[in-house]
């Protein structure tokens, strides 16, 4: 009834809500619909052919084996750098502060030639490396750097704000009933925390999942060792195989989909904790 | 990063007050321990990559850095960049204030489904935005051999390009104003309408003061996606050189070329523009946060 009244009372309901939906529908509904159309013309027989060739099934596991690893990399130490954040003093802590969503604001092509820069066999990381035998750049190790550069921010800026929200007194009554600050930790904060630094691990996933510019200056982009799933797409685009880069296309956007509501899902788990935590 | 304008009212107590008091005190090998790591990590990862650009770009004397960006080619780039980002971010803005006003101001079924689809194209690889486009517009699409009648090119020309990065760009202003105007509620704009104001008034007098500042951060963050964006307008591009090179491609184009000074010159402009980004994003959130205390 509330809403009745108040649709009513502000004006602009049909006009706004009509230009948001044909514009999200012109924009980004119809395009997106094109791959799956473009999809089912193929037999299911001929598009399993070609999302299960070997050469895509290696990129698959490439493509998320190190999304995955980098991922988790980035929720040890993104937890790590959120709490110096949150809890220490530093000196240049502000600046600090800021630096951590340079990933988001620095376009990925920098990124992919800054970081190939460094690690590569004459580089300032890679000519230590090479000789005791660590081959970084154009290797999935490579790879993996790159998606840890992209997905940190997401990470520390998920959980930075929940362990700002907790109120010190949760401690307080932990550390009075006789528990240590590692109990406090593993008992008390770290279960309010969880549900945000599991979004925010699904949130660098999803981003590394699909990652391309930074990528693929450093990997090397070999078939079967080093190609991610992304650049399976551009190689079979470039051969106008439509059909073929479509198809893999679709598998993707399946996995986003999935990862999309995954996410929606933990974020409202983790504004449910905060609720109830305050 | 979404709503995180709206997530500043809590404002920060500041590490010291943990620290102050015994109970929630961390031991100071622990302290130093997770500072060292943290840090560390940071320095590497964030920090190193920064520094390394600059430092390329100037490794062959400010000459060749200045003759880099004063070639056609990188002009020409430069050119495309900011008209592909003139384009897409008014659109994006315009969009974001309706979505926003839509589901913040109002009760309807699908409101959820909605926002979610909003979001869709962060979740979306940059290879596949491209591509889709490409389906619909390219000599193979839907409207191929009808826009080829025409003789009108979208896709390897410019309306491509500036066609991904409005769908890379899409959710950033709303995805700023959503929170935010829904943590405002409508009281005030209700207050204004009752007294007779009408519903542009109301928006330009009421609504707009109160959105500014997650306005132009949605706006700022939108900009710099615009004018980064590798993957998506890769696709579109056909990487003519001079024609539908945008600064990101320019950048792979000279870089695969192992001309690597002035690749890197070029993309020192890029993290110029990143590196003003954050400043501006940081003066944004203070101010924003001295309009929530005061409010």
């Amino acid at each position: 009834m509330a809403a009745a009244a108040s649709r009513r009372v502000l004006p602009g309901f049909g006009l706004t809500l009509g230009y948001t939906v044909g514009y999200l529908s012109l924009i980004v509904l119809i395009p997106l619909s094109a791959a799956l159309i473009k999809t089912f013309s193929l037999s299911w027989e001929h598009f399993w052919q070609i999302v299960t060739a070997p050469r895509v099934v290696a990129s698959y596991k490439l493509s998320f084996g190190t999304s995955l690893l980098a991922a988790a990399i980035n929720s040890v130490f993104g937890l790590m750098l959120a709490w110096s954040l949150v809890r220490y003093s530093f000196p240049g802590k502000r600046i600090i502060d800021a630096l951590v969503d340079l990933p988001f604001a620095l376009p990925t092509a920098v990124a992919g030639i800054a970081l190939t820069a460094i690690y590569a066999g004459n580089g300032w990381i890679g000519q230590f490396t090479e000789p005791l035998g660590l081959k970084i750049a154009f290797t999935p190790i490579g790879i993996l750097i790159a998606l840890v550069f992209i997905g940190l921010p997401f990470v520390v800026r998920t959980v930075q704000p929940v362990l700002q929200d907790l109120e010190a007194e949760y401690e307080e009554a932990a550390a009075s009933l006789g528990a240590n600050r590692w109990q406090t930790f593993t008992r008390v904060v770290f279960p309010l925390l969880l549900p945000a630094l599991l979004t925010g691990f699904a949130l660098a996933f999803a981003r590394a999942v699909g990652e391309y510019g930074s990528v693929i200056f450093i990997a090397g982009n070999l078939p079967m060792i080093s190609e991610i799933t992304p650049l399976i797409i551009i190689t079979k685009l470039e051969q106008y195989d439509y059909v073929g880069a479509t198809a893999v296309a679709t598998v993707m956007l399946f996995v986003s989909f999935a990862l999309l509501l995954v996410i929606n899902g933990l974020q409202a788990w983790t504004s449910r904790r905060m609720g109830r935590a305050r | 990063m979404a709503g995180a304008l709206s997530s500043l009212a809590f404002g920060s107590v500041g590490g010291s007050a943990f620290e102050r008091r015994a109970a929630t005190r961390d031991p100071a090998w622990v302290k130093w321990l997770i500072l060292g790591l943290s840090l560390s990590f940071f320095a590497i990862f964030i920090l190193l990559p920064l520094i390394a650009v600059f430092v390329e770009a100037l490794r062959k004397g400010w000459g060749t850095y200045i003759t880099a960006l004063s070639e056609p080619d990188a002009l020409a780039a430069v050119r495309l960049t900011l008209i592909a980002a003139a384009i897409a971010v008014p659109l994006n803005l315009i969009f974001g204030v309706s979505a926003a006003w839509a589901i913040a101001k109002y009760q309807f079924r699908g409101k959820n489904a909605l926002t979610t689809l909003i979001d869709l194209p962060f979740s979306v690889s940059p290879v596949v935005a491209g591509l889709v486009f490409v389906l619909v517009f390219g000599a193979q699409g839907w409207f191929g051999s009808w826009l080829g009648d025409h003789n009108i090119r979208i896709i390897f020309a410019v309306p491509g390009i500036v066609l991904a990065t409005i769908f890379v760009t899409f959710p950033f202003v709303a995805r700023e104003l959503i929170p935010l105007m829904e943590s405002q509620g409508r009281e005030e704009e209700e207050a204004a309408i009752v007294l007779g104001a009408s519903g542009l008034q109301t928006f330009w007098r009421v609504t707009l003061p109160n959105i500014k500042w997650g306005l132009l951060y949605g706006v700022i963050l939108c900009n710099a996606r615009a004018m980064g964006e590798f993957g998506a307008v890769s696709v579109v591009s056909g990487h003519i050189r001079g024609q539908t090179n945008t600064l990101p491609l320019h950048v792979e184009i000279v870089y695969n070329e192992y001309n690597f000074a002035a690749a890197f010159a070029v993309a020192s402009l890029l993290a110029l523009l990143a590196l003003f980004t954050l400043i501006l994003k940081t003066i944004i959130e203070v101010r924003a946060a001295s309009q929530v205390a005061k409010a």
